[in-house]
Parts: structure tokens; C-alpha cells; sequence
């Protein structure tokens, strides 16, 4: 009889608790919902145009510039890291880089947290989640951090600047400029992009489009085909592009899995340096396709510039000569000098072209 | 009372063998303690930063969730069971919150829904390790990827983020500027009510008795498999609710969170000194536990450690306290053997 006993107690502290739970949720208050939050007043806001910019302070020697990639040990955000890290060294600054081994906003939170408590002047992260870092850095800066982010950006609420690595039309307009440079500017041309709903592809595939039909009309992009960012499915791919289209001249693949496996499948087959192939890629990916003559150019913006780009705004942030509002100008030592877009963006630039002539410079 | 010891004083063998059991696990949350103070101490004198308010706010915020989920879960690894889908469930419970505030509902409707989706969750754990008698180990490692491939269904790598700013701002804030998480209120609550459960209730010590010898629990009059079963349930639910917080101290609700959680919910009632065979163990251990783990990576960040150093750190920790105990063991067994 005791069983009963036991287990129905068991059940009954457990029913007792969680009906208490819902009595005191429910009792809250009315009713949170998604529309009466949309209609109440958006509170709260950015501390922009808080603070007057002076061009000419100088930058202090000695802040502490911290990088927070989205995760260590990725070897394109150590690259970036390595370009803060050169800036840092160039500001007299104190360069530190600290963050999760696995890519997830809450050990990004534990990370921020941490230089809030060691008083950091500058935080250039790159964020998992564009929201779920935000109160982190909200108290960050309440602390008196000035906050940069680059490659993935954050609510702009909760940041001071974004370096954006470059703006979509330079990313369709370098890659159309590439191609056409290669087949003369006329002929058939297919697209390899990543999956059929990949944002930022699909964005630079529209504009290609429309760049492209503008100014080089002779140029024909007769199709768009999906290798998933998969090596194999894209290698798989550009093979099936061959057979489907035998007058193709070109291929843009405006990834770097696809490039990459394009770029295999090319060297090891009698379209080796009959059909184009450019797109965007990295150099160390690419270095033997470009010297075996598949590929003569490609493109991606240089990890390390943007790194370097992004220390240099958080000195100009903490030194006042920048608050994140647009138009303001500053100095990003070799890069020279840039100026703040809408929204506290701030651009790099065209992405870097390779070739067989300065691949050989770029190790990411 | 006197129903529940009938049975033991009854059956030779399960006292016996369970004596130096008991002996050494009550020590062990109080070694678990001692040196968390220690280390507390240590850290506060040694690593700049680590004594303040803010520190300890941040540090205390980065526990609730292993705290809170550890609750239930201490309770099933005393029957000598184990639930691996926690941390899948405040995915799964993040993910509908986010699905469902997203669709306009209220969130005083969303989080009963997402409690009675976790009782769910943990109903069908339940049934299957206690109706079907499958090991819970397995059932909980095909229910962690189970629900964890529900919560993507559900949400995608999408991410729900536009929750009421008083909601978060409840989430991440402090008791009137102590630095104490305005969730350590509700925790606290939640960890006396299981605290009086396990350790002063005839529930509790059924706890116990099933760690230590199913059979006997089973001969002594308890019912094994409807105790279990609530206690997968409240795993559900609790998880459950552990996803409400997180999505709301992160103030994004995302299929992916909280992945990983249930290693560092189980490092913390394994250093706690919890058994994993079952039937030995405490709460306030694993509290410490849980504490002792989150200021040793606080303490290590704010040297600046490398994260993979921090993991190592904690890998090293666990597996010392899985050992420490094995050794202390075979150590007493060994002094007691020879003067005979």
C-alpha cells in the first residue's frame, strides 16, 4: 500500500507545483502579446548623437582591444584576429583574444561578460546570434566599452559600429567584372551558388543579374544550379552544367565550397582552361587551381584587413573622434581613410582580387 | 515511518551494502562544499575582478539554468536512472515559445503550454524506460536527438527575438542592485521544495532504496515505475521552464539553445557527489557543484585562460570526482581489512 502511497504523493507534489506555476504565470498580468508589444511606444533606443565627435583627439596608448570571434580556432576569424592584432600593435594598444571553442551566443555572453568585469575599452566580436548577445553588450558599453562588430552584425542598438566586409553590389560587380574580363565580355554563363534559400547568395545572384545585363550584354547567365555548399553535390554539379550546356564559357560561383569543388572538377577534366571559373574563394583553397591554369582570378574580401579596419574604429570610438554617427570620418592606418554609413556601417571596400601573381601573399 | 524501515531491517543484505555507501556520500557534498568555499576564497584574493557584485551577478546568472534543470535531474540519477534530453527540451521549449509569441499569443498563455509540452516530453521518456523497460540511457540519447530535431521543425535556424523588454530585462536583472539574478528568487523555492523532497519525505528515501537495489524497492512496497515516471515528468516540465528563462535572459528563442547543457548539468551532480549508479548522493553537493564548475571557467576567463584550456580544466575536474571516490573507497576498505 505504501507504493501508492509513495508515488501518489510523488504525483502529487508534482501536479501541486506545476498547477501553482500556471496559476502564478497566468496571473502575471493581462495578456503579453507579440501586438500589444508593437503597439506600445518603442522605448529604449541607441545612446547616438549623445556625445559630439572630435576629429582630432588623439588615441590614447594602452586601451585594451579585445577581439571575440564567434568561435577560437577558426581559421578565417584568426586571420581577422591577426589583422586586430597588427593594428593593435600599431596603436600602442593592449591586444587580447578570448572566446568559446563552439560557435553559440550564450558562451559569447560569458565571454562578454568577462570583459565587462576586466573594464575593456574596445569589444570587436563577430556575433552567433544578432540578438541574444545584445544585454551582454548593452552592460559592456553601460561600462564604458565601445562595441565594433564585423562579418555578423548585431541588433544595431547594440553596438557602436558595424564593419561590413563589403557591400552586396561590390560583391556582384567584382564577380560580373572577373567573368567578363576572362570570356571577353560576351557568351554563356551559369551561376554555382550555395542552397536555394541562402540569403546573401540569392541578394548578389539578383544583382549580378542586373549589373550584368546592363553592362555586358552580350553576356548570357542562363542558369543558377544549388550545390548546398556541399563539396561533393557541388562538384556533382558543375559536372552536370557541363554536359547540359556545351557552349558554356563560364562559371561564377559565388561561394567557397562551390568554387573550390568547381575548380577541382575543372582541372581534371578537358574544360580545363576552356571555361572560365571565378567567383569567390579562399587563396589557400584556391592556390593550386590557380597555378594549374584552371582558374586566373577570384575574389574575396582579405579576413585580415577587416580585422585591422575594426581595431582601428574602436580606438577612434574610445578615443571620441567617432561616436557611430553618419558621416563622420576617421584614419584606419595603411587602409587610410573611411566614413560611416547609415546605421553606424562601415564598409572595407571591394573585396581583393587573386591571382597566380599575389596569391602567394594570402595565407586564410 | 515505520512502514518504510520494516522492509529494510527485513532484508539482510541491501543495509549492509549500502553502509559504507552512505558513509562516504554524506562527506562527499561536504567535501564538494569545502572546496568550493576554498576556491571561492582563493579566487577573491587572487584573481582581480572575481569579488564584486557584478562578477558574482554574472557568475550566479550563468548557473540558474544548470541549477534548475539539476533539480529533477539529481532525483533521477538517485533511482540510478539518467535523463540526456534535458537540454534538448529547453531547445524544443524555446523554439515553440518563440513559434508560438511569433503566431500572437500572450506569453502568460505561451509558458503553460511550453510547461505541459515539457510534461510531454518527459511523460514519453518515462513510458518508455518504465513501461517498455528500456535502459533510460539509450531512450534519452534517441529523445535528445529526437527533440532536438523537433525544435528545428519547429523554428529552423530562424530566431525569435522581439520579446517584451520587461520580460528580458526580469531575465538579467538583479534584486534591487545586489547582483543577485531576479531568478534566484524563483530557484531557491524550487530547489527547498525538492530539498525537503529528497532528503525528509518517505518519497525521498524511496529515492534512495531504488538507487540501491531496485528489486528491494520493488519487494518493500514502492512503486518503482509510477515514481520513475513522475520523475521524468518533472524533468520535462522543469527543462521545460528552463527554456522560458533562457529565452528570455538570452531574449532569443532559437532551436539550437542550450545545446550541450546536460554535459554540464550532469558535471555538476557527478562533482556534486551523486553516484551515477544511483542511490547516494545529495542536493546541496550538487549545488556546489554546480557553483564550484561555474566559478572555476569564471575565474579561468577573467585570467584570460583559452577557452580549450577551460575545458580541459573542467574535463579534469569531473573526472577527479568521478575517481576521488573510488579511491577513497578502496583506500577505507583496505585500511579496515587489515588489522583482522
Amino acid at each position: 500500500m505504501t507504493s501508492f502511497l509513495t508515488a501518489r504523493r510523488l504525483q502529487g507534489v508534482i501536479t501541486g507545483s506545476a498547477v501553482a506555476a500556471l496559476v502564478l504565470t497566468t496571473a502575471a498580468c493581462g495578456g503579453t502579446t507579440r501586438e500589444s508589444e508593437a503597439a506600445a511606444p518603442a522605448s529604449g533606443g541607441g545612446s547616438e548623437a549623445s556625445a559630439s565627435a572630435d576629429p582630432d583627439a588623439a588615441i590614447p596608448e594602452g586601451l585594451a582591444i579585445a577581439f571575440l570571434p564567434k568561435q577560437l580556432n577558426n581559421p578565417y576569424f584568426a586571420v581577422a584576429d591577426g589583422g586586430g592584432e597588427k593594428a593593435a600593435g600599431e596603436l600602442k594598444a593592449e591586444y587580447s583574444e578570448v572566446g568559446p571553442s563552439e560557435a553559440s551566443a550564450s558562451s559569447q555572453v560569458s565571454y562578454i561578460n568577462t570583459l565587462t568585469q576586466q573594464g575593456a575599452d574596445v569589444i570587436v566580436t563577430s556575433a552567433n546570434d544578432p540578438n541574444a548577445i545584445c544585454s551582454a553588450l548593452d552592460q559592456a558599453r553601460a561600462g564604458g566599452a565601445k562595441v565594433v562588430t564585423f562579418d555578423s552584425d548585431t541588433d544595431p542598438e547594440c553596438r557602436d559600429v558595424f564593419i561590413n566586409q563589403a557591400t552586396p553590389d561590390g560583391i556582384a560587380e567584382t564577380q560580373i567584372d572577373l567573368m567578363a574580363e576572362q570570356i571577353g565580355g560576351a557568351g554563356k554563363v551559369a551561376i554555382l551558388s550555395a542552397t536555394a534559400n541562402a540569403t546573401n547568395q540569392n541578394a548578389w545572384i539578383e544583382l549580378m543579374k542586373t549589373y550584368a545585363a546592363e553592362k555586358y550584354p552580350e553576356m548570357e547567365i542562363v542558369t543558377t544550379v544549388y550545390g548546398d555548399d556541399e563539396d561533393e553535390k557541388s562538384f556533382q554539379e558543375t559536372q552536370g552544367l557541363l554536359q547540359s550546356t556545351p557552349d558554356l564559357k563560364g562559371i561564377i560561383s559565388p561561394t567557397t565550397v562551390g568554387i573550390s569543388a568547381a575548380a577541382r572538377y575543372l582541372s581534371g577534366s578537358e574544360y580545363k582552361g576552356k571555361v572560365a571559373l571565378t567567383g569567390l574563394g579562399t587563396p589557400n583553397q584556391m592556390r593550386e587551381f590557380v597555378k594549374d591554369g584552371t582558374v586566373t582570378a577570384f575574389a574575396l574580401w582579405d579576413p585580415a584587413d577587416l580585422g585591422y579596419l575594426a581595431a582601428y574604429a574602436g580606438a577612434a570610438l574610445s578615443a571620441g573622434q567617432i561616436t557611430g554617427a553618419e558621416g563622420e570620418t576617421f584614419e584606419a592606418g595603411e587602409l587610410g581613410e573611411y566614413t560611416i554609413g547609415a546605421d553606424g556601417e562601415i564598409v572595407l571596400g571591394d573585396p581583393t582580387e587573386f591571382t597566380a601573381d599575389n596569391v602567394d601573399e594570402f595565407d586564410f | 515511518m515505520a512502514v518504510d524501515t520494516a522492509p529494510v531491517a527485513g532484508n539482510a543484505a541491501p543495509p549492509q551494502a549500502r553502509a559504507p555507501r552512505r558513509q562516504f556520500t554524506l562527506p562527499g557534498g561536504s567535501v564538494i562544499s569545502t572546496f568550493l568555499v576554498l576556491f571561492l576564497v582563493i579566487a577573491s584574493f587572487s584573481v582581480e575582478g572575481f569579488a564584486s557584485t557584478r562578477n558574482a551577478g554574472f557568475l550566479l546568472l550563468d548557473v540558474v539554468a544548470v541549477a534548475l534543470i539539476a533539480l529533477p535531474l539529481t532525483l533521477i540519477v538517485v533511482t540510478g536512472e539518467i535523463d540526456l534530453s534535458v537540454a534538448s527540451v529547453v531547445g524544443l521549449s524555446s523554439a515553440v515559445m518563440g513559434k508560438l509569441w511569433f503566431a500572437g499569443l500572450s506569453l502568460q498563455t505561451i509558458i503553460p503550454l511550453c510547461l505541459v509540452l515539457g510534461a510531454v516530453l518527459g511523460a514519453v521518456n518515462g513510458l518508455l524506460v518504465t513501461r517498455l523497460g528500456l535502459p533510460s540511457l539509450a531512450v534519452t540519447i534517441g529523445t535528445l536527438a529526437l527533440y532536438r530535431g523537433l525544435a528545428f521543425v519547429v523554428l529552423g535556424d530562424q530566431a525569435v527575438a522581439d520579446f517584451p523588454r520587461e520580460w528580458t530585462r526580469w531575465a538579467i536583472g538583479s534584486i534591487g542592485g545586489t547582483g543577485i539574478p531576479n531568478a534566484v528568487l524563483p530557484l531557491l523555492v524550487l530547489i527547498a521544495v525538492t530539498a525537503v523532497l529528497l532528503h525528509a519525505t518517505p518519497i525521498g528515501r524511496s529515492l534512495y532504496a531504488m538507487g540501491n537495489s531496485e528489486d528491494a524497492a520493488r519487494f518493500s512496497g514502492i512503486d518503482v515505475g509510477r515514481t520513475k515516471l513522475w520523475l521524468f515528468v518533472a524533468a520535462g516540465v522543469v527543462s521545460a521552464l528552463g527554456g522560458v528563462f533562457w529565452t528570455l535572459r538570452y531574449g532569443s528563442a532559437r532551436a539550437d539553445n542550450a545545446s550541450g547543457l546536460e554535459l554540464q548539468v550532469i558535471a555538476a551532480i557527478l562533482l556534486g557527489g551523486v553516484s551515477i549508479f544511483g542511490g547516494s548522493g545529495g542536493l546541496l553537493g550538487v549545488l556546489a557543484g554546480a557553483l564550484l564548475l561555474a566559478s572555476v571557467r569564471n575565474a579561468l576567463q577573467l585570467v584570460n585562460v583559452p577557452s580549450d584550456v577551460l575545458n580541459i580544466v573542467t574535463g579534469v575536474l569531473l573526472i577527479v570526482a568521478v575517481v576521488a571516490p573510488q579511491v577513497a573507497a578502496g583506500v577505507r576498505t583496505r585500511t579496515r581489512a587489515r588489522p583482522r
